[in-house]
């Protein structure tokens, strides 16, 4: 009997294990990673330093003295016989968080080619974005930056082959069904739909990170007023309520 | 009680081991661009490992305002104390009040100056050290002050021998993720290329330019964007190998043809614009056997340290240096 395609275990570098769940996005292998990370943690395995998600796989940094990449493997590969891990339950404690945003103007410049990408007038892009009720997938690239999914299919749409040079902090982008939205000032491929007040990683405060795997996120639209507003008054009007 | 920053180079920072544990979060480690340094610093100065000055290129001029013990790590830089010329790789005693001048790397790119009890600086998600892609701290400017922290004593005057790695060479590499998906033939050219390091490259990584073609992957486009840690060996469109370092992204979705090891990392920051680097695949058994080394080599780095054989006609005022340091009563000894 050949062995299944995934879960799929993979070396990362020296002191990195990968635990793979898929080789595309999907929601159940979303699902797995994050419980199986969570399984992990709870049962504070020696040797392993830190945990982490990607879209569809679980990390685990390790100390390749002290812990052999074998019995590490081993023990990873008994856990995961354990049970179905795709048929998961999300992380506890999640939350939905309503961000308001503004959508095209001069703060958020490609909502019409966005919209025309998506085969939609700029309104129903709006309707359907402010509408669309997502999921952290996962957080990455940047601090406390995440990734968003799913959209609705007509928004199976690529990046751009060429980078905007530059979007600010709170900038939110899309492409191929998901939204990005930027905990720092970058360039980027997707483009940019909304503008928000988000500020996702606040080094200073007890809470550090807005958003963790699993929350639910929507982007209602508000008026240009109502967003600038918000800006005199220091505020980013975020909502955040327990699911 | 401060280090005084009078004038300095763009990109000093305070550096230190990092941040582990924010990998979930987005944030990855960063820390000191050449960990040995760091290392380095600590153990001439007979303490822990903690926070230093991290010197991009140049230093700069920095006055004390208490007497303190400093040392001098990493990349090699003209460093000199109000005018009297101070050995790189080594410790120091430095009279209140003294200015200390650091210019350019004469090789490499990271300079360190470590001070006897660290930073006075406060922790934040438990590091004091700048992490400036995520905006994390920032360079020091004109003007700055920062607090030292109290200094238990311990020794100055110690060297460490110099190291070859601040000009290019050899770096040994796993393979990584994608490196599979490369032929054969890519990866033995992979390895019998000569790379020079660009001009473009910092805290976050470093380009390399192929003398040849570069080593794009057809499927380039289509990877699902995944975990990375440093020393990642990332290909962009352009097929040019860019060199992940302590600041790097925490994900990304460009194929990766392997994975420098840690050892080798300070190798790959240290290289300048211009040095040559290639790159050695190796066994997973190697790899580990290098680890064991470099980690030897580090907590051997205290006995290491030598004392520096001064010559008396460089002193030019005897009197004015504390040639016996360390005595005690004894009792704290007992």
């Amino acid at each position: 009997m050949t062995e299944p395609a995934f879960p799929r275990l993979d070396p990362v570098g020296l002191d990195g294990l990968l635990i793979r769940f898929a080789d595309s996005l999907s929601e159940p292998a979303n699902r797995a990673a994050l419980a199986f990370r969570g399984a992990v943690d709870r049962e504070t395995w020696d040797g392993v330093e830190e945990t982490a998600t990607s879209l569809v796989s679980t990390f685990l940094r390790f100390d390749p003295l002290a812990t052999p990449l074998d019995a590490l493997a081993d023990k990873a590969r008994h856990l995961l016989a354990t049970r179905d891990w795709y048929a998961a339950d999300l992380p506890q404690g999640r939350r939905l968080l309503r961000i308001p945003t503004v959508y095209g103007t001069e703060l958020a410049p490609q909502l019409d080619e966005a919209a025309q990408a998506a085969g939609m007038s700029p309104d129903d892009a709006v309707k359907d974005l402010s509408g669309a009720r997502t999921r952290v997938t996962t957080i990455g690239f940047a601090p406390g930056q995440p990734y968003l999914g799913t959209l609705p299919e007509a928004w199976n749409i690529p990046r751009q082959t060429a980078l905007t040079p530059r979007v600010p902090v709170g900038a939110l982008v899309v492409a191929i069904r998901q939204f990005v939205l930027f905990s720092v000032t970058t360039p980027t491929g997707w483009r940019h739909v909304g503008q928000t007040h988000a500020r996702l990683f606040r080094p200073d405060s007890d809470d550090p990170f807005l958003l963790r795997p699993g929350d639910e996120v929507a982007f209602p639209e508000v008026s240009r007023e109502t967003f600038e507003n918000m800006r005199g008054q220091g505020k980013d009007g975020i909502e955040v309520t327990p699911l | 009680m401060s280090l005084h920053v009078l004038s300095c180079g763009p990109g000093v920072t305070i550096q230190d081991p990092g941040r582990p544990g924010f990998l979930a979060q987005g944030l990855s480690r960063g820390g000191a661009a050449d960990r040995l340094a760091l290392a380095e610093g600590a153990a001439l100065l007979g303490q822990a490992v903690g926070a230093a000055l991290e010197m991009a290129g140049m230093g700069g001029r920095l006055r004390f305002d208490r007497a303190a013990r400093i040392a001098l790590s990493g990349a090699p830089m003209r460093a000199s104390l109000d005018g009297q010329a101070l050995r790189w790789n080594a410790s120091h005693s430095l009279p209140e009040g003294s200015t200390l001048e650091i210019g350019g790397a004469s090789k490499g790119v990271y300079g360190y100056l470590s001070v006897g009890g660290g930073f006075a600086l406060p922790m934040r998600l438990g590091a004091q050290g700048a992490h400036l892609a995520a905006g994390l701290g920032r360079v020091l400017e004109v003007g700055d002050s920062l607090p030292l922290g109290d200094d238990p004593g311990g020794p100055t005057g110690l060297c460490l021998p110099e190291d070859d790695r601040f000009g290019g060479g050899t770096l040994r590499v796993l393979p990584s993720l994608q490196t599979g998906l490369y032929p054969d033939a890519e990866r033995q050219r992979f390895e019998a290329e000569t790379f020079t390091r660009d001009t473009r490259g910092n805290r976050m990584g470093v380009r390399l330019r192929p003398e040849g073609a570069g080593f794009g992957l057809e499927q380039g486009q289509t990877i699902l964007s995944e975990v990375i840690t440093p020393g990642d060996i990332q290909i962009p469109g352009d097929g040019a190998p860019y060199v992940l370092l302590s600041e790097c992204q925490t994900t990304g979705g460009y194929p990766r043809i392997g994975t420098v090891l840690p050892c080798d990392l300070p190798r790959v920051a240290q290289a300048g614009p211009g040095a040559a680097l290639r790159f050695r695949f190796v066994t997973r058994t190697e790899a580990l056997e290098a680890e064991t080394k470099h980690r030897a080599r580090i907590a051997g780095l205290a006995k290491a340290a030598q004392p520096l054989i001064r010559d008396p006609a460089d002193l030019p005022d005897l009197l004015s240096y504390t040639l016996i340091s360390g005595v005690t009563a004894g009792e704290e000894l007992s």
